[in-house]
């Protein structure tokens, strides 16, 4: 019984298959995105377990292939398995054992980095000096006490938190108030007046003239979800008012006990103990043309705890490492139509957080060594046995080495 | 004798190789390989004018010259206008039986100079190519223009009139996303693109209407000081010169329509600092009120217009050479670049090398037949001239570029082919049998037909857009993952050697089908190995400028098809699970997965690396990949039909 499990996991024939399959999420997952976008096909089909399917509009779905976990997961299993089982560190087999090695090591960093890495992203006006970023998918509730001189004191909630209690009350514990989430869409658009499809909400404290429309989540890679709430506020038994909440609203101010509040839906907010002034954005055209030729951001890397203050120019394939965080020049708006305008230049990290970012430069290295080493002792092999063999005719079919 | 033969043939086209490298001199009686060779700035980069207007040309009528004789319906032969005076109905350039005639033909550089300086005969040129039905009923051409293999080209002066047909179905063609346009839209959008490329060239260097334009710049010049003067008054609301204010705000108006060319003629004035940039006729000439005069280069390009158009040859030659001998001393290295790609667009060795190539392809086939050793020998030699002239290509194009070879989609297809043949050369050295050659063949003339079609989307050496202008990436990436198409491409025809030979043929004996699997075998070891390693530096290089490695963008997706379809091959062969033809099969279905991975994801039109998409394509590569399942229905017939195993498989049963 353990023998055939032994064997079924260390079989070339799982590796074939499992090889396979791969191809097959492989092609369907990029076949899939013309329709549904990057990010849906990336959770869908490689960040997946199975890749369900079901009839439009059906609230039941199947399973109809393995996701890209599963397949990735027997993988694994399969290499690991052969690895201790079968490879034999031999001088005719050590490049299939090197390279091997940094395919483990690839799988197991891609698996990391889906698990631990965050993007987000950091704009910055001309001059305006930063040390938080935005998620590009994630919104937050963002509760806010301005009555403090010197920080905010900021309450954020999560999307997520926020749909678990649509309809329901979170209480008031370490938040100020009593908040009643009256209603709860990920997802939303927003006119100001009447419209088909649309539904007018009531909220008496806020903006009161707005209609709404759920929506599905988006697809499209540059564009994300307007999150929206209806919010109740209270203090123990009081209510200080309603309010209509969404990303692409303003935040609302409230005053209570002379405290001024603003309460609003956002980008979610990752907040880092160093900041980022910048200096000068460049964007730079190819001569007579409107071809971008090269971004470039000069910056003023500023931390108060290890008392750092230096100057750093971002540009293209030229990021930014700086405590476990990359910084690389994502979107500018800083060409002559933006300065002609009068207009502040804004420039756009991608701030990622990826701690296995090296493993992939590793695993390269292990890969590619590992199989011309393998390639060389075949070649040299070969080589060798042709030699041996008679080279005497110069015709093709006489010259075929005998050995095979 | 037979032994002789490989090397008279290698002899004779090394002499039509190198007869063909001798410097270009101007054959008519404008010299226009000094007007051709003069650098100006275009589209982001610096370029010979010749290759101006040979990207136009390829863009508005898909040839690189332009043939200004052809026959009527009589078939006499002759100039087009004259026997279109003549007679009436279509004019046909050449009929596709007549070898024989050879029309004259205006190369690029000197369409050129007519289009720039001598527009009214340019606008009776064929240049125009309108071939969709609907466009050509619309606009109601039928009766017009010149047609040469079912091919219509009408002149500027016959479309003119439909400008503002043309221009209404062109607005609302760029109102529908590019991905959606229809053929005609397609075809009503290339039209009227061409037409603004030529209305710019007619006013390059001179005013379309300039007759002569050195006068008209003393004229221009010396109207300067009593306009201004004549303006300033007639704003003070004084007294003024009538006359001298129309005069000079007349020039003023031509110019200002000048400014706006896309191709700066004027070079940077080197003394005056770093922040002076190339520049167009037009903004030397405005600037003029304030210099009160212009750069030397202004006044000897409107010396060459003068010329020109005043048919005065001797004038022109002497200005074209005299301007391009006082660019020696600022731009020496510029123009010496310019020239390398004058003569390189002369030359084409993409295109010789394909000719080359077909020959030795048919020399290889035939040592099948005919077993005999002169034939192979010749393919093989022949080969190697082919390739050095290839070779030769790629390193002048990197030299004009400053850029490793692979920069985009046209040169991925030169360079896939360039590592096929050194790999075929390679097999054919160590096995000698006919196969490598012929492979090395089929695929150079393959991947540089591709490249061919490729260039006819515009210029070749374009400029990269940012995130690709790198160096190293291109040289490292790039090359390798491109090396990795070329050799899976190699195995996947090699195992299409294999079917066909043993199908249809019975020179499929059991050495040389051994021989043929170890090759494919090692071959798709090689391509495993590039296309891994090229697919994991491509993912460094988008974690070094997009901040991740791996995000299944359809483009790393191929690359991915490519190296797991590879890996698949690798381990069903060692775990025996197929046997020699199940490996021709799988590397034949290479051939579509590579396909698919270098071409296909580009058709999708979407992610961050959609840098080549084309849709023409699409057809081809239908085409191609069901010749390709045709060839594996055919690798998986029962052994029993297969020419070379018949005998063998009837003795075992």
């Amino acid at each position: 019984m353990l023998d055939n499990i032994v064997k079924f996991f260390t079989s070339l024939r799982l590796t074939v298959t499992c090889l396979t399959l791969f191809m097959l999420i492989v092609f369907v997952g990029t076949i899939a995105q013309v329709d549904q976008g990057l990010y849906i096909v990336q959770e869908r089909y490689f960040k997946s377990i199975f890749v369900y399917w079901g009839p439009e509009n059906a609230d039941w779905q199947i399973p109809v292939m393995p996701g890209g976990y599963l397949v990735g997961t027997f993988l694994l299993l399969n290499l690991v398995g052969a690895y201790i089982a079968r490879f034999k560190l031999t001088r005719k087999k050590v490049g299939i054992y090197i390279s091997h090695a940094g395919l483990i090591l690839l799988i197991l960093g891609q698996l990391f980095t889906d698990l631990l890495s965050r993007e987000s992203a950091m704009e910055i006006k001309e001059g305006e000096t930063v040390s938080h970023s935005s998620d590009f998918r994630l919104n937050e509730l963002a509760l806010i006490d301005h009555s403090k001189t010197e920080e905010d004191k900021v309450y954020a909630l999560s999307e997520s938190f926020l749909q678990s209690k649509s309809g329901a009350t979170i209480p008031s514990g370490p938040l100020p108030f009593k908040i009643n989430v009256k209603d709860y869409w990920p997802n939303v658009s927003l006119v100001g007046k009447e419209k088909e499809g649309y539904t007018r909400i009531e909220a008496n404290s806020g903006f009161n003239n707005v209609f709404l429309k759920a929506m599905p989540p988006e697809t499209a890679m540059d564009q994300r979800d307007v999150g929206a709430a209806v919010l109740e506020i209270m203090d123990g038994d009081t209510i200080l008012g309603e309010w209509l909440v969404a990303t692409v609203l303003d935040p609302q101010k409230f005053n209570h006990q002379g405290k001024e509040f603003s309460v609003g839906m956002r980008a979610k907010r990752y907040y880092e103990d160093f900041s980022l002034t910048l200096l000068k954005a460049t964007h730079e055209n190819y001569t007579g043309t409107m071809e971008p030729k090269n971004f470039a951001s000069r910056v003023r890397l500023q931390n108060e705890g290890t008392g750092e203050d230096r100057e750093v120019l971002v540009y293209m394939n030229h990021p930014l490492r700086y405590h476990g965080l990359t910084f690389f020049q994502h979107q500018m708006s800083a060409n002559e139509m933006v300065r002609r305008q009068g207009l502040t230049a804004t420039s756009t990290f991608q701030v990622v957080q990826n701690p296995t970012w090296l493993t992939p430069y590793l695993a390269c290295a292990m890969v590619g060594v590992g199989l011309t080493v393998q390639f060389m002792v075949h070649l040299i092999g070969f080589t060798r046995k042709r030699r041996n063999s008679s080279p005497s005719s110069i015709n093709t079919r006489a010259t075929t080495p005998k050995t095979a | 004798m037979k032994k002789l033969l490989p090397y008279l043939l290698l002899g004779l086209f090394t002499l039509w190789i190198v007869s063909a490298l001798r410097a270009p001199k101007a054959k008519g009686y404008m010299d226009d390989v000094s007007f051709g060779q003069l650098p100006v700035l275009r589209e982001g980069r610096l370029q010979p004018l010749d290759s101006v207007g040979m990207n136009a040309l390829i863009q508005i009528r898909g040839t690189r010259k332009v043939p200004v004789e052809g026959n009527n319906e009589k078939g006499e032969w002759g100039a087009f206008l004259k026997i279109r005076g003549e007679g009436s109905g279509q004019l046909s350039e050449r009929r596709w039986y007549q070898f024989g005639k050879r029309p004259k033909k205006l190369n690029a550089s000197e369409w050129l100079m007519e289009v720039m300086m001598h527009p009214e005969i340019a606008d009776e040129r064929y240049i125009f190519a309108i071939n969709h039905p609907d466009l050509l009923d619309e606009l109601g051409l039928d009766d017009q223009g010149v047609e040469k293999s079912g091919l219509f080209y009408f002149t500027f002066h016959e479309i003119s009139e439909h400008f503002p047909t043309i221009r209404r179905h062109a607005q609302s063609a760029f109102n529908q996303e590019a991905a959606l346009r229809s053929p005609f839209e397609k075809a009503v959008i290339k039209v009227w693109v061409g037409l603004n490329t030529y209305m710019e060239f007619k006013n390059t260097i001179a005013p379309q209407d300039s007759h002569d334009f050195n006068s008209d710049l003393e004229i221009y010049l010396s109207s300067i000081a009593p306009g201004l003067e004549a303006w300033r008054s007639q704003n003070a609301g004084s007294e003024h010169d009538e006359a001298a204010l129309g005069l000079f705000s007349g020039y003023m108006d031509r110019f200002q329509h000048l400014s706006s060319a896309g191709t700066l003629l004027i070079p940077p004035n080197k003394d005056s600092g770093t922040s002076d940039q190339w520049s167009t006729m037009g903004t030397n000439l405005i600037q003029a009120i304030q210099t009160m005069g212009v750069r030397p280069a202004v006044r000897s390009y409107a010396k060459m217009a003068s010329a020109f158009h005043g048919d005065n040859s001797g004038n022109f030659n002497q200005a074209a050479s005299q301007y391009k001998e006082s660019l020696k001393t600022d731009f020496g290295t510029e123009l010496k670049r310019t020239s390398l790609e004058f003569s390189y667009n002369k030359f084409s060795p993409f295109y010789k090398s394909t000719v080359i190539y077909l020959i030795a392809f048919l020399f290889a086939c035939s040592t099948w037949f005919s077993g005999s050793e002169w034939t192979r020998k010749t393919a093989f030699y022949l080969i190697v001239l082919s390739a050095i002239v290839h070779t030769g290509g790629l390193i002048t194009r990197m030299y004009i570029e400053g850029r490793p070879p692979v920069t985009n989609l046209y040169s991925s297809a030169v360079f896939v082919g360039w590592g096929a043949v050194l790999l075929g050369l390679v097999i054919e050295r160590i096995y000698k049998d006919g196969v490598g050659a012929a492979i090395a063949s089929i695929v150079g003339v393959l991947s540089l037909i591709v490249a061919h079609n490729l260039a006819l989307s515009g210029d070749t050496m374009g400029v990269l857009r940012a995130v690709l202008d790198t160096n190293f990436w291109l040289a490292t990436h790039v090359v390798i993952i491109t090396l990795g198409y070329a050799s899976t491409f190699f195995s996947g025809f090699l195992a299409i050697v294999y079917i066909m030979r043993g199908f249809f043929t019975k020179s499929l004996d059991k050495d040389t089908s051994k021989s043929l699997t170890r090759m494919v075998y090692g071959v798709v070891c090689f391509s495993t190995l590039f296309s891994f390693v090229g697919t994991i530096l491509g993912g460094i290089w988008a974690d070094q400028s997009w901040g991740r490695f791996w995000g299944w963008d359809p483009k790393e997706n191929g690359a991915l098809l490519i190296v797991i379809w590879n890996a698949i091959i690798l381990h069903a062969r060692w775990g025996g699970m197929i046997r020699e033809r199940g490996l021709m099969n799988l590397a034949v279905f290479g051939n579509i997965v590579t396909a698919f991975s270098w071409f296909g994801v580009n058709m999708l039109n979407v992610g961050l690396h959609s840098y080549g998409f084309m849709d023409a394509a699409f057809k081809w590569l239908m085409i191609f990949n069901a010749s390709q399942i045709l060839i594996m229905a055919i690798g998986i017939m029962p052994l029993s039909t297969w020419a070379s195993f018949r005998s063998t498989a009837t003795k075992a049963a």
